[in-house]
């Protein structure tokens, strides 16, 4: 460990921060905050007529709901370039939670779609997903983020074995950007949010892409260095 | 019930709409109150204060209404709009349009008329007799409301135009001033806004010029001073603060159709059965509702304008 025991305080540096130990428990209370105010803000709006979601509940609480999935699916995204650049690897068992949350929301947001908004109006839903491209999208990325979710016990680790199991979730690469996608199709005109959120994916997708790259050439490197 | 706002009402918002609309009702008002400039001017500020925390009564004729429809609280038509020069979020416009200068304002008819013309806004309304209608309102984006407007008929403003025998559409531009018109430093659509009508279009009895909404001046994230109501058609024909009406021979180039022709054609008349290419047109969420309504053919108004596209492919000229 780098932050063994027995350091002087001026080696102390950025690397050596431990977890607090409120942490994991704040970090879940938090990623609930969301969806508990939208779910009351909506339920208020639609039975009382409050106007906390403006005048049209439905549709503003479902792209909220929609906004904050794509925002945990980067929030996953970024522990491990996060990690590796702190050094702080105890970051690493979040990832599960910040991804299991992810996969709530897409789940409430998908019930606004279905319970809300199309209102379990089974043509219409046909119809939006044979004929349009963003929903098409949309259910995608919640298809392949069903395997995630259900292996996510740290069973399911064992039994996949490690390599295997890592290999099937990168399945929240494709994920990202289908979901960036779904986004960008569904707005009507102004692509300021979608494009931001495409670009954060870019970024943490990029990050990943060089690093495997480095790694690769940097072995094939030494060894031509080495050569003579 | 209280109304809240967000912002100091501007003076537009705090002055009688009968007075800031029509002189003559300004002078019979003053005369009511004690004849003379300063019994108008001592009596003006009671007024406001007396009617601007009231929820405002809808008030007008019906047109075309359903039995189940009611108007659409003021609270939700003052502040869920689509009004892109003022921020593409619909709670844009009503938080940044509060500083729009209306006063003095000037519109431009000209083209293919006998009598082209620029008018201040209260001679080009003086003419005709200003009135209050009840109309549906239906969004492309599939919401709707139902909106009591105060405005003259469009078709009286053409006729005093005195249209000449090339004259076929007419073409609608509004106000270009990004200095007061944030969203149009932006590259969302291609600015001014302009909208376009057929000539009989623009002629029908519905097609209606509003300056106030609710008995009140028009808010300014509603389309003041002037804007363009269509009932039969999706809310984005109906073309808000009006600078310029053109009667020309050729198709008037339009906004959205510009942005994508694909989805927004030149009629844009409500149709259920053609859809939307990113959704489905066939039902509409009512604001303030939970439950989707059917939309209605011409959004309601069939009896008053199907004549005018007998004969047309409306899924072609969608």
């Amino acid at each position: 460990m780098r932050d063994a025991e027995g350091i002087r305080e001026s080696d102390l540096t950025i690397r050596s921060i431990r977890e607090p130990k409120w942490f994991p428990a704040v970090l879940i209370v938090l990623c609930c905050v969301p969806g508990v105010l939208a779910s009351g803000a909506m339920a208020s709006d639609i039975i009382a007529h409050t106007r906390y979601f403006g005048s049209n509940p439905v549709k503003e609480g479902e792209h909220f709901l929609g906004e904050w999935t794509l925002r945990f699916i980067i929030a996953s995204l970024t522990v491990t370039p996060l990690r590796q650049l702190t050094g702080w690897n105890w970051l690493a068992k979040h990832r599960r939670t910040l991804g299991l949350f992810a996969f709530g929301y897409l789940m409430l947001h998908w019930l606004a779609y279905v319970l809300l908004d199309v209102q379990l109006n089974w043509g219409d839903l046909v119809k939006d997903l044979i004929k349009r491209p963003y929903i098409m999208i949309g259910m995608a990325a919640l298809l392949l983020m069903i395997p995630l979710a259900l292996t996510s016990t740290r069973n399911s680790i064992r039994r996949l074995g490690g390599k295997r199991w890592n290999r099937l979730h990168m399945l929240i690469y494709p994920i990202a950007i289908l979901g960036v996608i779904h986004f960008w199709l569904g707005v009507k005109k102004d692509i300021t949010d979608p494009l931001l959120y495409g670009v954060c994916v870019a970024v943490l997708l990029g990050w990943r892409v060089v690093r495997w790259w480095s790694r690769r050439e940097a072995p094939r490197a030494a060894s031509l260095a080495g050569a003579p | 019930m209280p109304i809240r706002t967000n912002h100091e009402p501007t003076s537009s918002e705090i002055t009688p709409e009968t007075l800031y609309v029509d002189r003559r009702a300004f002078l019979a008002a003053a005369g009511a109150i004690g004849a003379g400039a300063v019994a108008a001017l001592s009596g003006m500020p009671s007024l406001a204060v007396a009617q601007h925390p009231q929820e405002p009564q809808a008030v007008g004729k019906p047109y075309g209404l359903q039995p189940d429809d009611k108007p659409t609280p003021w609270e939700d038509v003052t502040t869920y709009n689509n009004f892109y020069e003022f921020g593409t979020g619909k709670g844009d416009p009503s938080q940044t349009a509060g500083s729009f200068k209306t006063k003095p304002w000037t519109v431009r008819v000209d083209g293919l008329v006998n009598k082209p013309a620029d008018y201040q806004l209260e001679d080009f309304l003086k003419p005709s007799v200003v009135e209050d209608r009840i109309y549906r309102h239906r969004c492309v984006e599939a919401w709707s409301m139902v909106i009591p407007w105060r405005g003259i008929p469009l078709a009286d403003v053409i006729r005093r135009a005195e249209p000449n025998s090339k004259a076929k559409f007419v073409e609608f531009t509004t106000l270009m001033d990004p200095k007061q018109m944030p969203g149009e430093r932006s590259g969302v659509l291609s600015w001014p806004y302009t909208e376009g009508l057929r000539l009989d279009e623009a002629q029908n009895p519905l097609a209606l010029l509003a300056v106030g909404v609710y008995g009140r001046v028009l808010p300014n994230q509603n389309g003041a001073p002037l804007r363009l109501v269509l009932p039969w058609k999706y809310g984005f024909k109906s073309i808000k603060s009006i600078v310029r009406i053109r009667l020309t021979d050729a198709t008037p180039k339009t906004a959205w159709n510009q942005a994508a022709a694909n989805e927004y054609g030149f009629y844009s008349n409500v149709n259920p059965t053609v859809d939307h290419p990113r959704w489905s047109q066939a039902t509409e969420r009512r604001i303030g509702e939970f439950f989707k309504r059917k939309t209605l053919m011409f959004n309601g108004y069939a009896e008053q304008v199907a004549s005018m596209y007998a004969g047309m492919d409306l899924r072609k000229n969608f």
